[in-house]
């Protein structure tokens, strides 16, 4: 499994796209995606929604458990891909790509977020 | 269980190597899924797959008196039980409380295996054996003497016919039949946990290795997958069949569950629980506390065991075991409810998904039923 290095990487397990015109695409990496199993329903914040780095703004559930989804920056939805909440195994087959869950127009971005050899080497250890 | 070391499986090795995620299971270190879950229990309904189940408890019985010891030990008629089959049952405490569900299987005249829930395997240990007192009868602990491996789904019949010489035609569902298999000696029982045709092997646990590589390669030609604990869960409630500590539990006796007709009031002798079930029975006919029921999510989200379900803002019930359905395509649950709300099509019931009320629709369990 390697992760992507032009992406960015939070603590929880989202990635971060670098942005255009100020906007970014949010999703969880591969890790997560194979921690969770079968996605089966995704519940994604609205459009137009504001969202702080580091809070809930929506779940993943999958046959074993339901977990929070986290935003990794603070700003406002722009836009929910709409696939996956529709087949929520996009999320497994292809976290990076087609798996994506929102953009998000970047107001703030936290000190913390991981490159992705730091965050390869956050889930080795 | 977490201050105690995980216990592994003669399988252990391979399942890591299959690149398994493994979960820690009754003190056990199980393979929770391969790869995708939801494949697996694709798999099991339409093809085949292949399961490591040796965490399950066997216990011998043996002596003149086996019989005798287990219709007294346990709610069953097990006397009745013919040589070679296997009966589904349950041992009860006194009070009528659920200790464990059973399958015992009559490997000879004075012979018997129990195979119990590797959660509660210790608890049915100590409790057959403080009810042996007074039989001549003897009551081992085989839990190390075997690996389990079963082959699960519409294609494990022709599967196991391409390893073993054994009369499967011959084996009726609930029966078991000592045999060579991929030439290592088995049981070979026709049973399972899945609601599909299927087959539990019980092997010495320095063979499971070699009889798991031959049945993977006798069924790669027809979509034998490996699986998972994970989609077990998902396939046996599909299946509507109750998992020991969510429908059973010592609060409850069988009656309670919706499971009467494993107590055998006619049966020779004196049985432990035999007062208290006679009442229970009485009870569950006349004014039944809670029913178990199964419920069909109208959206998406996923009621987990412990749920409440809801009516009218009310609680009146809660649920025991929830899951996404592959074979449905929605969550569903089992749930224990009023009987007022228990009728099949019971308007107004919801769960309640942490803090939002759902709707769901009241149905009659299984959820799944295969066709013979």
């Amino acid at each position: 499994m390697s992760n992507p290095q032009q992406l960015r990487y939070s603590k929880e397990h989202e990635w971060l796209s670098a942005a255009e015109d100020g906007v970014s695409t949010v999703g969880i990496t591969e890790f997560a995606a194979n921690a969770l199993g079968d996605v089966v329903y995704a519940q994604l914040p609205e459009v137009g929604a504001t969202v702080e780095a580091g809070e809930t703004c929506g779940e993943l559930e999958s046959t074993k458990s339901v977990s929070d989804l986290y935003s990794p920056v603070s700003g406002e939805i722009t836009a929910v891909n709409q696939d996956v909440v529709d087949d929520p195994s996009l999320v497994n087959s292809e976290p990076f790509e087609g798996g994506w869950l929102f953009r998000v127009r970047v107001t703030e971005e936290p000190g913390d977020l991981l490159s992705a050899d730091e965050y390869t080497a956050q889930n080795a250890g | 269980m977490s201050s105690t070391e995980l216990r592994h499986t003669a399988l252990d090795a391979l399942h890591r190597s299959l690149g398994a995620t493994m979960t820690d299971f009754a003190g056990w270190d199980m393979p929770l899924r391969y790869a995708s879950e939801r494949e697996e229990h694709v798999a099991v309904r339409t093809r085949a797959g292949l399961f490591d189940l040796s965490h399950m408890g066997e216990i011998t019985v043996t002596g003149a008196d086996a019989a005798a010891l287990l219709n007294f030990a346990l709610v069953g008629n097990i006397g009745s039980v013919g040589v070679g089959r296997a009966r589904y049952t349950m041992i009860c405490r006194a009070d009528g409380g659920i200790l464990d569900d059973l399958i015992v299987y009559r490997l000879a005249e004075t012979e018997y295996m129990v195979v119990a829930n590797a959660s509660n395997a210790q608890v049915v240990l100590d409790a057959l054996t403080e009810r042996a007192a007074g039989f001549d009868a003897e009551v081992r602990d085989d839990r190390d003497a075997y690996a389990l491996i079963a082959v699960q789904g519409p294609e494990s019949p022709g599967i196991l016919k391409s390893v073993t010489d054994a009369d499967l035609d011959g084996l009726k569902y609930y029966a078991g039949l000592p045999g060579t298999v991929a030439g290592v000696p088995a049981l070979i029982a026709r049973t399972g946990y899945t609601g599909e045709d299927g087959f539990e092997l019980f092997v010495k646990p320095e063979h499971a290795v070699a009889l798991w590589e031959a049945l993977t390669e006798a069924g790669a030609g027809v979509g034998l997958i490996p699986c998972g604990l994970s989609c077990r869960d998902t396939l046996r409630l599909e299946a509507g069949m109750p998992l020991y500590g969510h429908e059973l539990t010592t609060a409850l006796t069988p009656f309670d569950a919706g499971l009467g007709r494993v107590v055998k009031f006619e049966k020779d002798g004196d049985f432990v629980g035999r007062e208290a079930l006679t009442a229970a029975a009485t009870r569950a006919g006349e004014n039944p506390p809670r029913v178990l029921v199964g419920l069909v999510a109208e959206g998406r989200r996923v009621p987990r065991a412990g749920f409440p379900v809801v009516s009218g803002g009310r609680v009146i019930g809660e649920v025991t075991s929830g899951a996404p359905s592959p074979t449905l395509g929605r969550p569903v649950a089992m749930a224990y409810v009023d009987a007022a709300h228990a009728a099949p099509g019971t308007e107004g019931v919801g769960v309640d998904i942490r803090g939002s009320h759902e709707p769901y629709e009241v149905v009659a369990l299984p959820f799944y039923k295969r066709q013979k």
